[in-house]
């Protein structure tokens, strides 16, 4: 089959924003998880935890349980918005709905298709993280101005949870089948991207695997960012690691939506 | 610049793993004409449309729309065309409107001007009093006219309507004709599928058959008939072995179904008169040759699925 030169204008837009009329109207429930979840997460942790883990060092810093989950509850939630949003629901429109059929019938390419869906995806992050953050704010678990910048992180970090998402959605047969990477992708790296405890009380080994996830790199960035930068500039690692890391899975996910697309 | 063919196909061919789903077809639409893509299911009807309209990418062959390349100009030739398909992709998650609004967004254009043509479209099409309805709420038939106003939203002058009166009532197939008729006048081109074939000899000026991915016939509905079938069609039941004999002695064209038989022929009366009296005791009837008759006779009576 002869490949197309990639074609992405502007038009992608449109893709987003069919998603975005969709959400609008159904948006009093789709925005419930993303408010309830750190409230659930740190009434649990914070009064549950709060006798067995009194304080948690973190870059000199001498923090209670909950102010050191709480940028890492964040990081999972931009990670599960858009990961969902591009596995399940663009599922949904591409298998059961045959939305992008309709759409590619209209002057829309099948890039501009998946483009639009990642972003709409890294959209899902950037509401979530907003709606999170005056959570947060509201308890004072977070430093302003800077945890303004945790936005344009749940950009980034959305685009490249998305694109993984996508890139699932064009491989997988059936919809049942998206548990998969769900357990053995996003579960551990729920669990071990040092969200619930510092990385540093790992053996090595251990801690060099968590450094491959992009989660962990997500959770670093966010907890500097609502904590001040205690770390200093070390987080620019963890930047490129994000960058490079949406980057490959977006191109993936082009040719793949490609693959399972154009017939 | 009106002597350029608005569809152009050369050899176009479709090939998906080891099942040729086309397989080298050429034809020519020219402007304002009202052309018919018949075959049975599984024939490639589909298949050709999809290339047609820079979906599929061709295995071989060339497609010419408008006098531009499918494969290099899809995008100018797509915002000049509307594409009615056949399943039913309309968007569950909007309302009548929502679903025109954001398809008007593929196709950039601005607000007002959507809106005023969605106003337009939906009065064109009869639902202009359910523009608010969830897709949800609406029948099969409304579903599929909503589905024939999204492809005419962007004032299309080439239409490919994949079976656009598939599941209508009598009422809404009627409207979906007059508004065929009247984009018709307008000079728009037509390329439709359908699988009755009253439909077809009513609304296409001109049609190809298609069977395997190959063309077995092409010209007006009336020349294929007189040509395939002959002007009458006599059928009689029950089929004895006298009459068998008959029809085979007299080197007439015939089809033997068991139970019944169908004889196609060029002069009518006395042989009908015949045959009734004779063989089938009154039971046998003489009507004109349609072109089901011509369809039927070229690709078979067996079942494709």
């Amino acid at each position: 089959m002869k490949q197309h030169p990639v074609s992405i204008t502007s038009r992608f837009l449109a893709v987003w924003y069919r998603n975005w009329v969709v959400y609008l109207r159904t948006w009093k429930v789709s925005f419930l998880p993303p408010f309830l979840e750190p409230i659930l997460y740190i009434a649990a942790f914070g009064v549950g935890f709060k006798l067995l883990i009194p304080s948690v060092k973190y870059n000199g810093l001498d923090l209670s349980y909950v102010a050191f989950i709480a940028p890492a509850l964040v990081a999972v939630s931009i990670m599960n918005s858009s990961f969902f949003e591009t596995t399940y629901s663009a599922f949904v429109r591409m298998y059961y709905l045959k939305t992008f059929d309709a759409t590619m019938s209209a002057p829309v390419s099948v890039d501009e298709v998946t483009t639009g869906e990642i972003v709409w995806g890294a959209t899902r992050s950037v509401i979530a993280a907003t709606i999170m953050l005056a959570v947060l704010g509201v308890l004072d678990l977070v430093r302003w101005p800077y945890v303004l910048l945790i936005l344009p992180l749940a950009a980034l970090g959305g685009l490249g949870f998305g694109a993984v998402g996508m890139v699932f959605t064009g491989i997988v047969p059936n919809i049942d089948l998206f548990t998969l990477p769900t357990f053995l992708f996003i579960t551990p790296m729920f669990l071990f991207s040092g969200t619930f405890f510092p990385l540093d009380t790992l053996p090595t080994w251990a801690r060099g695997v968590a450094m491959a996830l992009p989660l962990t790199h997500l959770s670093n960035l966010s907890r500097e960012i609502c904590l001040g930068f205690p770390g200093g500039m070390s987080i620019l690692w963890s930047v490129v690691y994000l960058v490079v890391f949406a980057a490959i899975f977006f191109v993936t996910a082009v040719l793949v939506m490609r693959r399972r697309l154009v017939k | 610049m009106n002597t350029i063919p608005v569809i152009e196909t050369e050899n176009i061919k479709k090939v998906y793993g080891d099942l040729t789903a086309v397989d080298g077809i050429s034809f020519r639409v020219t402007k304002g004409e009202m052309f018919g893509l018949l075959g049975p299911n599984g024939a490639g009807k589909t298949s050709t449309i999809r290339m047609l309209y820079g979906f599929s990418p061709m295995t071989a062959g060339s497609i010419r729309v408008f006098g531009l390349d499918i494969s290099k100009d899809w995008r100018t030739i797509r915002a000049r065309i509307g594409v009615c398909h056949q399943e039913n992709n309309i968007d569950p998650d909007l309302t009548v409107r929502g679903n025109l609004s954001v398809f008007a967004k593929y196709f950039g254009m601005p607000r007002k001007v959507a809106d005023e043509r969605i106003a337009e479209i939906l009065k064109f099409i009869g639902l202009d009093h359910r523009a608010d309805s969830q897709v949800t709420e609406l029948s099969g038939g409304m579903m599929r006219r909503l589905i024939l106003a999204r492809s005419l939203l962007n004032n299309p002058e080439l239409i490919f309507l994949d079976e656009p009166t598939t599941g209508l009532d009598p009422q809404s197939r009627h409207l979906v004709w007059e508004r065929l008729a009247e984009l018709k006048k307008k000079g728009v081109t037509v390329l439709l599928t359908t699988h009755y074939m009253e439909e077809a000899a009513k609304l296409c000026d001109r049609l190809i058959i298609v069977d395997h991915g190959k063309i077995l016939a092409e010209g007006k509905p009336k020349d294929l008939v007189e040509k395939h079938v002959g002007r009458n069609v006599i059928e009689g039941s029950p089929v004895c072995d006298g009459l068998r004999e008959m029809v085979k002695a007299r080197g007439l064209e015939y089809e033997d179904l068991g139970s019944r038989i169908i004889i196609y022929c060029r002069d009518d009366a006395p042989l009908f008169q015949e045959i009734n009296h004779k063989f089938c005791k009154d039971n046998c009837i003489l009507r004109t040759a349609t072109l089901e008759d011509v369809f039927l006779r070229l690709t078979g009576r067996d079942l494709r699925e």
